[in-house]
């Protein structure tokens, strides 16, 4: 039993709070048996014990509306948490060389387990200050290009492409719009799909619609357990469709929009859920990325034995048979 | 050039026999070409033998406007128009040969918004007498072969999801398979959120077809049409080798009232709007309906296809 998954966060989720007391009282034994020298190991051990029972049951039937709460967590590790953790060497490279340097985007050169590769990521920010600096996670054209500027420059190294995603949405803001916000997702996707080197992505948090696909398009798309990813955050599926924004109405959007991982393992829009620990990434932030660093160097060891031009082919096919019709 | 293994046999418009068969029962029956065209003069135009034009006020005779390709007589307003009004007015008499018309959209998420997504989709079905948001299929443009996409703003608001994705692909596909110009109208409130997902991938899907088609020196001319909006805006729309825009036409990745929510301000005046997308640098022409026949013949001329 680890003891990381007992440790209260710093942040409360609602859904959660059956398990803040136990937590609480399992501190203030600890405390007790730290300054009064009893031996209550034996009911630490229990209180623990009924801990970890809580967390299974709460996380084993989490509704939809709860993963889009816990991955948006404030404590849920960054992409930039990632980055430290386990992407050696890490050389970042800034701006788009046009109009700035978005800092909702984070790129550059690394090492992911023996692959030198390039990093691309969506960065939410670490602090208020930051957050604002990144608008919380939410990229400008000059982002989505300053990503494929540098996707780019590792296409002409043959270095393959490592895509962390967490946004809520490509930015919508006035300057957005009139550099191009559109425009810029777009041929990302188009450069994305002819990218002669391999890419692989991962939703650790928040995949918020074309914000994120103007970075995931890859060769393998990952998903983490509690992370989510559709088509439009279930507020604005709220707001368009029910003209609500009440609690109810989102997780009714949320439920509806089928936005979970396994959801998305299930269409076929991800190839794989990296598993999260107990309670979610932000509880055990190691093992998590223990997690997404095998997986990833796994993916790029697969998908350096293609050939280039099958690697583009089979990239073709594997955005080509995405969605269903009927009536052939 | 390598093809889906489905998308090689979809050539052949299909029989009405075959129609019928795969067709839901309560869906309208299919249609030969002129009863489509006949159902595409039903424009958005409210009915009724005298109207308001939105733009300028004027009260004009509505028979006047539709003979003017449904423009305002008065002040040059571009009414929305559906797809199969579109398709007869840029194709020369009778050349447009209408493709896979009979993909029809799956609830794969048994979605309910206000009603089920199924019974929405009958429901614009009946209303439009088509099965989703595009009309795809080969023409001639004064003389010049082409195939031609054009989405219908009367269909769930032209959104787009796994059918218009996938026609809007095998059209690109065609279009690389047979070396003819693709040209595009664009009109979309953007993917279609009752199928989540898998109308975002449709983004991915229509973008990747449009890079094999560039790979393949192939031209695209993207015309975009009011209102061109969120994630088809984001992907085939903006990538078309030239840009051709309606005048006015609303053209954005973010509504414009989402906009003004998140920046707390009142917009820029003709913000979005196709004058302003020109300003800015992301349309190359701003076409008159009347002239866009012309126009993309020339372009078509120019580019030497």
């Amino acid at each position: 039993m680890s003891t990381a998954s007992t440790a209260s966060p710093a942040f409360e989720l609602e859904f959660e709070r059956p398990l803040t007391a136990l937590e609480r009282q399992i501190a203030q034994l600890e405390a007790q048996s730290d300054t009064e020298g009893y031996d209550i190991s034996a009911e630490v051990r229990q209180l623990r014990a009924n801990h970890t029972a809580m967390l299974k049951k709460i996380y084993a039937s989490i509704s939809p509306a709860n993963v889009v709460k816990v991955a948006r967590a404030p404590g849920r590790p960054q992409a930039i948490d990632y980055i430290r953790s386990f992407v050696k060497d890490f050389c970042e490279l800034h701006g788009d060389r046009h109009f700035g340097d978005d800092r909702a985007i984070i790129s550059g050169f690394g090492r992911v387990g023996p692959h030198k590769c390039m990093v691309i990521a969506t960065h939410k920010g670490k602090d208020t200050r930051e957050r604002i600096a990144c608008n919380f996670g939410c990229a400008h054209p000059e982002g989505y290009r300053k990503a494929l500027l540098k996707m780019k420059l590792a296409e002409k190294f043959n270095l393959p492409i490592v895509s962390f995603i967490d946004t809520p949405g490509a930015y919508p803001g006035v300057g957005a719009e009139e550099r191009g916000q559109a425009e810029a997702i777009a041929v990302n996707l188009r450069e994305m799909s002819r990218l002669r080197v391999p890419i692989v992505s991962v939703v650790i948090g928040e995949g918020g619609s074309g914000g994120a696909l103007g970075i995931g398009v890859a060769d393998k798309a990952a998903m983490m357990q509690y992370a989510w990813y559709s088509v439009i955050s279930p507020e604005g599926c709220a707001a368009i469709l029910w003209k609500a924004a009440d609690p109810v109405s989102v997780a009714k959007a949320a439920e509806a929009l089928k936005l979970t991982a396994q959801d998305n393992l299930k269409l076929g829009t991800v190839d794989h859920i990296i598993d999260e620990p107990l309670g979610g990434a932000h509880r055990n932030p190691a093992t998590a990325s223990d997690k997404i660093e095998k997986w990833i160097t796994t993916a790029l060891r697969d998908l350096k034995r293609f050939k280039v031009d099958n690697l583009i082919a089979k990239r073709y096919q594997r955005l080509r048979k995405l969605g269903q019709v009927g009536g052939e | 050039m390598s093809q889906s293994p489905s998308a090689s046999s979809q050539g052949v418009p299909p029989t009405a026999a075959s129609l019928a068969q795969q067709y839901p029962p309560d869906a309208p029956a299919p249609r030969t070409l002129a009863q489509l065209t006949e159902a595409g003069k039903r424009s958005e135009v409210p009915e009724g033998l005298w109207m308001r034009c939105p733009s300028c006020e004027a009260m004009v005779y509505r028979k006047n406007i539709e003979q003017n390709l449904n423009v305002c007589t008065e002040c040059d307003h571009h009414f929305r128009i559906g797809a199969d009004e579109r398709v007869e007015q840029l194709c020369d008499p009778g050349s447009f040969e209408p493709m896979w018309e009979d993909l029809t959209p799956l609830d794969l998420l048994s979605f309910v918004d206000l009603k089920p997504y199924s019974e929405r989709l009958r429901g614009e079905s009946k209303k439009t007498g088509h099965r989703d948001a595009v009309l795809c299929g080969k023409a001639f443009v004064k003389g010049r072969g082409v195939v031609l996409a054009a989405m219908d703003s009367r269909f769930m608001m032209g959104s787009m999801g796994c059918v218009v994705g996938e026609k809007i692909t095998r059209t690109i596909e065609l279009a690389i398979e047979t070396d003819l110009p693709l040209i595009i109208v664009s009109c979309s409130g953007g993917a279609r959120m009752q199928e989540s997902t898998l109308s975002l991938m449709q983004m991915s899907k229509t973008s990747a077809a449009l890079a094999r088609l560039d790979s393949e020196g192939g031209l695209f001319i993207s015309v975009l049409a009011d209102p061109t909006t969120g994630g088809v805006t984001a992907s085939f729309a903006m990538l078309g080798d030239v840009i051709l825009a309606e005048p006015k036409a609303l053209i954005g990745f973010a509504g414009p009232r989402v906009i003004a929510n998140t920046v707390r301000q009142d917009l820029p005046e003709g913000f979005q709007r196709s004058e302003h997308l020109q300003e800015k640098g992301f349309v190359d022409r701003i076409v008159h309906r009347k002239d866009l026949r012309s126009e993309i013949s020339r372009i078509i001329d120019y580019a030497g296809k």
